[in-house]
């Protein structure tokens, strides 16, 4: 019996007392006199099935790794298992040969001394997935029990329903908050064991970027790890280049599409422009690397610039910049058309013209969110790894040409991960000091905006 | 008899009172309009109104919910273009000129037919700034102290000055309900119109902060032609020296307050003054 099935023996289980019970519920209603209940029967079935099936599943959940742990322990125990090594891959290899011959999962052994084992094992599994059902169903009973001796006319069955329906969102919520979490901390954990071999100061503030993967491990040169240029090149692609694109174009097209789009434009415009956000950043990477680098490039010669990059820092940032217009557009849009019409009509009536009073009443007033969707979209930005990866550089340059080549954190972080280090070789634990770098600005810009963005809420309700 | 009953009321002593501020010598009309018709889209909302607004006199709109008492003001500034659906036919003339003329420059007009809201909408800006906007954006104020005198003689002439001269570089939103509507009062002021037009600028507003305003519009009667929408008839009594009275896209009734409320001669306004209806 596999958990598949044993799963769906649950499930029936849970279908059975939810049928029983709301019959009985029924019955409760018909004998009272006036056809009521504290709750309907529908919720006295729910209650009862998931007594049944959620103490069940739990079990299941526990039981696995325990019935894992006892099925090792009895294959041991057998005579057959003294010969095995001690430690070591060959220990584990055997068992688990043998173990997958037992479950039917390959025909036969390659080791001969798995051949020996293969019965233990057959053995225990029998042994302990009886255990694992007979449990199961009790479990079950014992859930259905406690369900149905607490059936009656006058029980809150839909309160605890309710109660139960919410754990259950609370649970979903707890589970992305967790995720978060649990990032952080391996983030962390690898940042500090990076550095204990590179100090923070050289990390933070050197500028010769040249991790080499081969160097001693044990001893690192720390003047390699500077991640400044790493810095700046992410902070000019995008936070600067980027948005000298999108937040004009971004301003301006959600202004001419709140104020003076006519609305069939509008109904056209707007979902086009949201297009944009979807189209997947690989294929933005494409374009910036095979269309805008040489565009950029030939521009370059052409206007005297004497050997010009083909992985210029001005391509990624362009072609980032329009990738980001939408979340400009989007949060300006959205600001813009959150400002009150008693606002935009007060300042017409003054004699304002529609011009004067986008700029003067409805930009100013829609500030606050603009400049959180700005802020959004600068951690978007310099988060972003494809179009970077695709068309920046891997050279770490500090420099404030455009031209030239730079490259980002992301992008670094890919090299480092995809190169050849091993996993405690601080040349590819740098990767996780990027990460965490980069994981805290984006979080405090985004924290930030959040902050703008409910501010501005507060002061129009 | 049904007119002395309404003779004797309080409503019509307030209406007699206003009578005696009455005696002026009428000029030309500031505002005329004639056959004025506004649709939404193929709903008509106003239907024919002939009507004449003075400097010297404040007039007051009255009638029931929906009977286009906000749609015939806003047509006076042309604050209906702001509709897309909105139209208006018929001729409406400021000083004698059509406004709705191909020549009429819009912004113009609202310079000269200023507006207040039911709501008070300040800019989420300064107290300052706020007045400052019209008189910046019309290049009222040629230099920065100039600015500073329009702002204090427009918050001095809405009776604000005393609360908020420590705190002119305070948010307008901070301040209360009734300080907000004399600051849009005052910011309206602060293009010197010639008419300024209040749609029910006191229902938002508690009966202090009510008086206030209503001692404002008094004091301010004679400088600028004011309109006023209300739903109040003790408020049009008590401010207004005319009345039109709107029901169903239609003027019934318009003249002198004291008439309106002591003798009217159309049935639905005796019903609708006498609370008989609305
Ligand atoms: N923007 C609009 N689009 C379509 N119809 C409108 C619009 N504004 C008003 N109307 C309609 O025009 C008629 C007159 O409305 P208006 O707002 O002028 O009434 P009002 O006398 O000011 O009422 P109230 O005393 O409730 O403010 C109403 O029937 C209303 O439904
Ligand atoms: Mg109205």
């Amino acid at each position: 019996m596999s958990a598949s099935t044993l799963i769906l023996l649950v499930l029936g289980l849970g279908l059975a007392g939810w049928l029983v019970a709301r019959s009985r519920a029924a019955m409760f209603r018909n004998a009272s006199e006036n056809r009521r209940i504290a709750s309907l029967p529908v919720y006295h079935a729910w209650y009862a099935a998931l007594w049944i099936v959620v103490p069940t599943l739990l079990f299941a959940l526990i039981w696995a790794p325990i019935s894992e742990q006892l099925i090792i322990q009895h294959v041991l125990a057998s005579p057959a298992a003294a010969d095995l090594p001690a430690f070591g891959m060959q220990r584990e290899t055997l068992l688990s040969e043998a173990r997958n011959v037992a479950t039917g999962a390959t025909s036969g052994v390659f080791n001969q001394e798995a051949a020996a084992l293969v019965e233990p094992f057959e053995e225990a599994l029998f042994r302990y997935r009886i255990v694992g059902f007979i449990v199961t169903l009790l479990v079950a009973a014992a859930g259905a029990a406690y369900a149905f001796l607490r059936l009656k006319p006058d029980f809150r069955a839909r309160t605890q329903v309710e109660r139960a329906v919410l754990s259950t969102l609370l649970l979903a919520s707890l589970v992305a908050i967790l995720t978060t979490l649990g990032i952080l901390v391996s983030l962390v954990f690898e940042t500090v064991r990076f550095f204990g071999m590179v100090s923070p100061i050289d990390f933070l503030f050197g500028t010769n970027w040249s991790p080499d993967p081969m160097s001693s491990a044990s001893n690192p040169d720390g003047s390699r790890y500077g991640a400044i240029p790493l810095f700046w090149g992410t902070l000019f692609i995008g936070a600067i280049i980027a948005m000298i694109v999108a937040i004009p174009l971004g301003m301006m097209s959600a202004i001419y599409l709140n104020q003076y789009a006519p609305p069939r434009v509008r109904t056209w415009v707007k979902p086009a422009l949201e297009i944009l956000a979807g189209v997947p950043t690989v294929v933005y990477g494409y374009f910036a690397a095979l269309t805008i680098a040489p565009a950029i490039r030939d521009m370059a010669l052409s206007l005297g610039v004497s050997n010009p990059s083909s992985e210029s820092a001005l391509a990624a940032g362009l072609v980032m910049g329009v990738m980001i217009i939408p979340f400009v557009s989007s949060m300006a849009d959205d600001s813009i058309a959150a400002v009150p019409q008693a606002m935009k009509d007060g300042s017409l009536a003054m004699g304002a013209t529609q011009n004067e009073t986008i700029k003067r009443v409805l930009v100013p007033a829609a500030l606050p969110g603009i400049v959180a969707g700005i802020m959004l979209a600068i951690s978007r930005a310099i988060g972003e790894t494809m179009i970077v990866v695709m068309a920046a550089s891997f050279a770490a340059n500090l420099s404030a040409n455009p031209l030239e080549a730079m490259t980002t954190v992301t992008v670094q972080i890919v090299a480092l991960l995809t190169g050849e280090g091993s996993f405690d070789h601080p040349a590819t634990l740098a990767a996780f000091a990027l990460g965490f770098v980069l994981f805290m600005v984006t979080l405090v810009l985004n924290i930030i905006a959040l902050r703008v963005v409910k501010r501005f809420r507060e002061a129009y309700e | 008899m049904v007119m002395s009953e309404t003779a004797d009321s309080p409503l019509a002593n307030q209406a007699q009172k206003s009578l005696e501020s009455e005696n002026i010598e009428t000029g030309e009309p500031k505002m005329r309009a004639r056959d004025v018709d506004v649709y939404y889209g193929s709903k008509q909302a106003i239907d024919g109104v002939n009507i004449d607004v003075y400097t010297e006199f404040v007039t007051a709109f009255i009638g029931p919910s929906g009977c286009g008492k906000s749609t015939f003001l806003r047509a006076l500034n042309r604050m209906n273009d702001t509709i897309p659906s909105a139209r208006v036919t018929g001729t409406i003339e400021l000083d004698g000129d059509d406004i709705y003329a191909s020549g009429m420059d819009v912004v113009q007009l609202r310079a000269r037919v200023g507006m207040v809201f039911q709501k008070p909408n300040p800019f989420p800006k300064s107290i300052y700034d706020n007045i400052a906007y019209g008189p910046k954006i019309h290049g009222l104020a040629e230099s920065k102290s100039d600015l500073d005198e329009v702002v204090e003689k427009s918050l001095r002439r809405a009776g604000l000055w005393e609360e908020v001269k420590d705190r002119l570089t305070d948010s307008g939103t901070a301040l209360s309900g009734g300080q907000q509507q004399r600051l849009c009062i005052a910011r309206a002021i602060a293009v010197d119109p010639e008419v300024i037009l209040m749609d029910e600028p006191c229902s938002a507003l508690d009966p202090i902060a009510t008086a206030k305003i209503e001692e404002l519009i008094d004091e301010l009667r004679g400088r600028y032609g004011i309109v006023i929408v209300t739903h109040s008839m003790q408020q049009a009594a008590r401010v207004s020296q005319r009345t039109a009275f709107f029901h169903l896209g239609n003027l019934v009734e318009y003249g002198h307050t004291s008439d309106i409320f002591t003798n009217p001669v159309e049935k639905r306004t005796q019903d609708y003054i006498t609370g008989r209806y609305g």
